[in-house]
């Protein structure tokens, strides 16, 4: 059996992963799919605190699910963002999307 | 050594170098396959952790539903000119990343997680262990759909609306820039009404 903390230092190395790929990117979608990768660390981190520390309490399994659902969500909303910018900019890069900053 | 810990290695290496994959590669396209990789190996790591049904959901939301998506906006998102991939300011960005792996290992290596185990197998109440000692070891579908249905009822109704506004807000944000170009565009020709008076 895996100890916790080797998982969780699995998940801590793929949630920068996930950062460093939101900070540096610039293409819209790009940013979404790192945006995704974080979601999923924290996922397995919930079920991982599930099975070592309360093992027939289920509420870790359960809230990654909820996390699935809510990463299924925020991903479709933000394609579509992702596609009306480019409608009206002919281009997904983050940095040129500033028609909201006053 | 045992099989399912060397396995468990072994994906999460996997996992590791799908998702550096993922942020490095020069090609949005690889990256999306790679994302879609590194999500499968995911799946593979909830069954490890002996959670089947999170590995099934996984699969099917992420492997069916999200990698399609994603490929699609990737199809009608092409940029014009050759892309630069990345920020000018990555080296920064790549500290940041680094600093924050060293605090999270850092919390991880210092947190006694054996104490943490027993504290919360000890604040159980004598009915909670009792149905403990009873219950199986493995969760399997019954049981979390027992424990949405009743314990998380009210957040699954909230997860529910939250669904359905994420689908018409993004019906919303999609289709109205297409009616303002389809009426931009139809200012300059002549309308149905003018069109029906030269006919009439």
């Amino acid at each position: 059996m895996v100890p916790i903390e080797h998982v969780l230092i699995f998940n801590a190395i793929m949630f920068c992963i996930g950062m460093y790929g939101v900070m540096a990117r610039r293409n819209g979608v790009l940013v979404l799919m790192a945006i995704e990768l974080m979601l999923n660390a924290v996922a397995i981190n919930l079920v991982a605190f599930s099975s070592r520390i309360d093992p027939v309490g289920g509420s870790g399994i359960v809230f990654a699910i909820f996390v699935i659902t809510i990463a299924a969500a925020e991903l479709g909303l933000g394609l579509a963002i992702v596609l009306r910018v480019y409608r009206m900019r002919t281009s997904v890069n983050v940095d040129e999307v500033d028609f909201m900053r006053w | 050594m045992d099989l399912g810990a060397a396995v468990f290695y072994a994906v999460a290496a996997a996992t590791i170098v799908a998702s550096l994959g993922v942020v490095v590669t020069r090609s949005v396209v690889y990256s999306a396959l790679l994302l879609i990789l590194a999500l499968a190996l995911t799946g593979l790591v909830y069954l490890l952790l002996l959670s089947d049904f999170l590995a099934l959901v996984q699969i099917l939301v992420y492997g069916g539903t999200v990698s399609i998506l994603l490929l699609f906006a990737l199809m009608l998102t092409r940029p014009r000119e050759s892309p630069v991939l990345n920020h000018s300011g990555w080296p920064l960005a790549a500290l940041g990343a680094v600093l924050t792996l060293g605090t999270l290992v850092f919390a991880v290596v210092t947190t006694s997680w054996g104490d943490l185990a027993r504290t919360f197998a000890s604040s159980a109440s004598t009915a909670e262990r009792t149905a403990r000692s009873a219950a199986p070891a493995r969760l399997g579908p019954e049981e979390l759909g027992t424990a949405l249905f009743t314990t998380w009822a009210v957040p699954f109704e909230i997860a529910s609306v939250v669904l359905l506004v994420a689908l018409v807000g993004s019906l919303l944000v999609a289709r109205a820039s297409e009616d303002s170009e389809a009426v931009s565009e139809a200012e300059p020709l002549p309308g149905p009404q003018s069109q029906a008076e030269a006919g009439a």
